[in-house]
């Protein structure tokens, strides 16, 4: 037949008419769009911003029964640092009041003989009381009421040349996060978690759509074939997906200022292996479901979730139970959490950027051999 | 024409796949499991389609019509079987079959989110038509399909008939040497419907093409060149439809009589011996006889003749079974009055009008419903016939006038007053995940029945709408004639003596739509009132009286016979519905 193409023509043209429909189709259909851009976006913010392990004003009581010079040096020292909104008392009871009122998240106390032991050398006991529901939190406050603490001592001793009782201080020094933002750490795994849920989302809802809609029954009987299908639908969401990734490096670049060690190109290359995961459990998930509403559950309950729980974005996997570990290890977002951890607060670290892209590797072809293995061009 | 009996022989030789077929199917069967049941959709069908004619696949819901359409485009490997499309093997090379079949499902196919032109380019490069031939294709199927103005409007913004073309347009892009069209016409208005086939009959004429199509219309069987009739997954017959029609001579009358109510004519003779069946057809009835033989039925008061038979009389002749005496079809209905005074006016609406923004979706509309009466309302899409029915059952308020339903605006009506109208609502709101037994359970619930009184109505609902077979299908999977049944059986389960019936027989065969039409006949007999909306226009004369409404006000309104009498002219002393409809329509707008 004269007015019809063959062979390798006729693939590309079927790929190419493929690829521009859909790119039609995201351009008019604004979800796909929302779930790029407007997801990670949103994610993103919830999490830079609402999420933060840090403790900063911390409100805190503080009870002078008898202000002298000592004890208003001791509460400025306090109202001086960043982690702490002192409010004051003038008696205990009000202090434990405010705790129990949830006004305080704890309570400094200074007894009306601090002054005159601290000055006859005695043991000058400072009383901390401190809201324990949430232990974290409780922790948090405890040390950093003692690191003000201490360093007030030592300002006074260095200051009156006087021989104070010093503590045992720990010298501590941190690696890769010195600051200790747990944003820095934070913000890297969740490119892993925002990359998963539009990916999986993305050509999960798409393929699901053409189902629903009845799209499919036609598509299928034209001569174009499975995997040209398959690769029509990757290739667009492909592109698509990276574009959320690349505005979501940006964002924790140059918005949450995470330091990156590493090079963008270890990024982009890591990146573009994780979204074809990504995209390929969304694609598997469409082919089994069939329906938007189901595909877009499990996709969000099969590929979101693990990530957010089990890749070790927030939660430290080596904390977990040894057999919430093995689990650990069947989530491709680990692997990915693990590269991005290390290429923003560390660098180019190729044995691990290796070891784990080559797992992702693994798991994108197991991805895509069930594809082609469930994927048939049939209604049954 | 062969009649396929059970017991014919064939010859060796007729079931060697001869090679001037354009499909040919030997011995394939394919069955689906659904909710743990074992369907067969087709049963050893043996079938061949000749090269350049149009051949219809005629059937119930449920008879394998799209599962057969799927199998020959390559969509579903057969159980067992050959599978030949134009001399393709369908289950080794599907891909081949692809290439040379065009294939429309009943959806159409279309993004309707692609323009006109973005949908005929997608499908050119699947097809892989060259860049070149392109211009000259596209003029030629925009020019067939009237879509030319169109080019650039999204599918989604067309009409029901011009999707339905783009979608005939997409699957010709790439002309094919078979085409395959699952219900086409399905849902689509009248005109359209003439246009589609005008354009199939040019492409087989002009191209030589060859095209099988289902359909639920039985007068669209008449111009198909050949007929399929396909049930339960066997295939009963295949022939030109005239030899259908020829089998039936000497077997249909037509009965009329001067005075009475033709319903009654026609339920007194439904249930004589030697009557297979009985339709009210114009302002008589249609009776098949069970064989040439029998005797036709005397009745005082009306008079008998012979009448030319058509495609529709060999079709129910070919699949209904007689209902059986004693165990009638549709259920019994208890009254809580009996007062049947026959001006009894049960709904009165009065100068209702209903505005949306500025828009009037009904204006100034007013009609009675008497105890015991059929009362249609009759229009296309959006002409005000739901809204009408909201506001009836209380779903809507009335912008002005005034409206009662027995003695009742049930907008504001007590609990009672409601217990006593069943609703069924367009496309028959069954909870599709439930199975038909939990279907009745749940409405027969939300009605407030109980215990005992709630088994025997189900256990009613089951045998008078015979779903006891499928009590434990889940609705949404069953045809839509068995939704039509069930969805009926809910809204009857409280025994109400109102009935809100709207669209009841919208895309249903016509096997079903006849049962239908008999169990609501049957209540209508028993007192009970019935208001309907309907598009099919022949269904208008299965009515006591009706409204035809338009633009939302009423048209006319009267009985059937009432309403068609002035259309009633030297040339055609015997106007049907649709003419008359058409003819009101044109009138309309010819006087502004």
């Amino acid at each position: 037949m004269s007015c019809q193409v063959s062979g390798f023509h006729a693939t590309h043209m079927r790929l190419r008419g493929m690829i521009r429909k859909e790119w039609l189709q995201i351009l008019r259909d604004p979800s796909s769009l929302a779930i790029a851009f407007i997801l990670p976006l949103v994610l993103l913010l919830l999490f830079g911003y609402g999420v933060s392990l840090d403790a900063r004003h911390i409100p805190l009581a503080l009870v002078v029964e008898q202000p002298d010079a000592q004890t208003a040096s001791l509460t400025g020292a306090f109202e001086r640092s960043d982690y702490f909104t002192p409010t004051r008392f003038s008696n205990i009871q009000a202090a434990q009041l405010a705790l129990k009122t949830h006004q305080v998240d704890g309570i400094v106390w200074l007894r009306n003989n601090f002054g005159c032991c601290l000055l006859a050398g005695d043991n000058a006991a400072i009383g901390v009381i401190v809201n324990g529901v949430n232990a974290n939190q409780a922790r948090i406050t405890e040390g950093y009421i003692q690191g003000v603490w201490q360093t007030w001592l030592q300002n006074q001793s260095n200051a009156e040349g006087r021989d104070l009782p010093i503590p045992v201080t720990l010298e501590h020094r941190i690696w890769f996060n010195p600051a200790m933002r747990s944003q820095d750490f934070l913000i890297p795994g969740l490119i892993a978690v925002i990359m998963t849920l539009t990916g999986a989302l993305l050509t999960a809802m798409v393929v699901a759509r053409e189902w629903e809609r009845g799209t499919m029954e036609a598509l299928m009987v034209t001569p174009i074939r499975i995997w040209e299908i398959l690769i029509g639908k990757l290739i667009p969401y492909f592109v698509l997906g990276m574009g959320g990734m690349l505005l979501t490096v940006a964002m924790a670049r140059w918005q949450f200022d995470v330091p990156l060690r590493g090079s963008f190109w270890t990024l982009l290359g890591s990146s573009a292996l994780f979204m074809l995961v990504a995209l390929g459990m969304g694609l598997l998930i469409s082919i089994l479901a069939k329906s938007q509403f189901v595909a877009g559950q499990v996709a969000i309950i099969v590929t979101f979730l693990p990530a957010f729980l089990l890749s070790g974005f927030i939660f430290d996997i080596s904390s977990m139970p040894t057999a919430v570990q093995a689990i650990t290890h069947l989530v491709p977002a680990r692997y990915f959490v693990a590269i991005l951890q290390t290429l923003f607060l560390a660098g180019d670290i190729w044995p691990l950027v290796l070891a784990n892209s080559s797992a992702l590797l693994l798991i994108s072809l197991i991805f895509l051999v069930l594809i082609k293995y469930k994927a048939r061009k049939r209604l049954d | 024409m062969h009649w396929l009996h059970p017991l014919a022989v064939m010859s060796e030789v007729e079931k060697q796949v001869p090679e001037e077929h354009a499909l040919s199917l030997r011995e394939v069967s394919r069955t689906f499991y659904s909710g743990g049941h074992k369907i067969t959709a087709l049963d050893k069908v043996d079938l061949t389609i000749p090269f350049g004619k149009v051949t219809g696949l005629i059937g119930p819901d449920g008879a394998g019509k799209t599962t057969l359409m799927r199998l020959a485009a390559g969509l579903l490997l057969p159980d067992a079987g050959r599978i030949q499309v134009l001399c393709i093997d369908a289950v080794a090379n599907p891909l081949a079959v692809q290439s040379v079949v065009g294939y429309m499902p009943q959806r159409f196919g279309l993004y309707e989110d692609l323009t006109v032109q973005e949908n005929l380019d997608f499908y050119a490069d699947l097809h892989g038509v060259t860049e070149k031939s392109r211009p000259d294709r596209y003029r030629e199927l925009l020019h067939m399909t009237g879509l030319g103005p169109f080019t650039s409007r999204l599918a989604g913004r067309l009409s029901g008939g011009m999707k339905q073309k783009l979608g005939l347009a997409c699957t010709l892009v790439s002309p094919p040497r078979l085409l395959i069209l699952d219900e086409p016409t399905a849902g689509v208005d009248p005109v359209s419907r003439r246009e589609l086939w005008s354009i199939v009959d040019n492409l087989v004429k002009a191209e030589g093409m060859s095209v099988l199509l289902s359909t639920a219309y039985l007068d669209e069987a008449e111009r198909c060149a050949e007929a399929i009739l396909l049930h339960e997954g066997k295939i009963v017959a295949q022939g030109a439809p005239a030899d259908f029609s020829e089998t039936m001579r000497g077997r249909v009358f037509l009965a009329s009589q001067e005075t009475g109510n033709k319903r009654h004519l026609q339920s007194l003779l439904t249930f004589t011996p030697g009557v297979l069946d009985a339709l009210i057809d114009g302002e008589r009835i249609r009776l098949i006889m069970e064989s040439p033989d029998t005797p036709v039925p005397q009745l005082d008061g009306s008079t008998i003749e012979p009448a030319p038979p058509r495609f529709e009389d060999a079709f129910i002749a070919a699949l209904k079974g007689k209902p059986q005496a004693g165990r009638p079809l549709a259920p019994a209905i208890q009254h809580q009055s009996t007062s049947c005074a026959e001006d009894d006016l049960v709904i009165t609406i009065e100068n209702v009008a209903r505005k949306f923004g500025d828009f009037y979706a009904v204006r100034d509309i007013s009609f009675s419903v008497r105890r015991g009466e059929i009362f249609g309302l009759l229009g296309a899409n959006g002409a005000g016939k739901s809204t009408t029915f909201r506001m009836l059952c209380g779903l809507l308020p009335v912008s002005a006038g005034r409206l009662s339903v027995a003695g009742h605006d049930l907008r504001h009506a007590a609990a009672r007053a409601r217990g006593r109208i069943g609703y069924m609502a367009q496309r028959f709101s069954l909870y599709s995940n439930l199975t038909v037994l939990q279907n009745l359970h749940f409405f027969a619930s939300t009605y407030g029945l109980r215990n005992h009184h709630r088994q025997e109505r189900i256990r009613w609902a089951l045998d008078a709408f015979e779903l006891a077979p499928y009590g434990q299908s889940n609705s949404g999977e069953m045809p839509l004639g068995f939704k039509q049944r069930l969805a009926f059986a809910c809204a009857l389960m409280h025994e109400p003596d109102i009935l809100f019936l709207d669209e009841p027989t919208s895309g249903v065969d016509p096997l079903a739509r006849r049962e239908f039409w008999q169990r609501t006949n049957t209540l209508a007999n028993a007192g009970v009132t019935v208001l309907i909306t309907t598009h099919f226009m022949d269904e208008a004369n299965y009515c006591d009286r009706l409204v035809i409404m338009a633009d939302g006000g009423i048209l006319t309104q009267g009985t059937p016979k009432e309403i068609k009498t002035p259309f009633c002219t030297p040339e055609a002393p015997e106007p049907n519905m649709e003419e008359t409809f058409i003819a009101l329509i044109e009138g309309r707008e010819q006087t502004p």
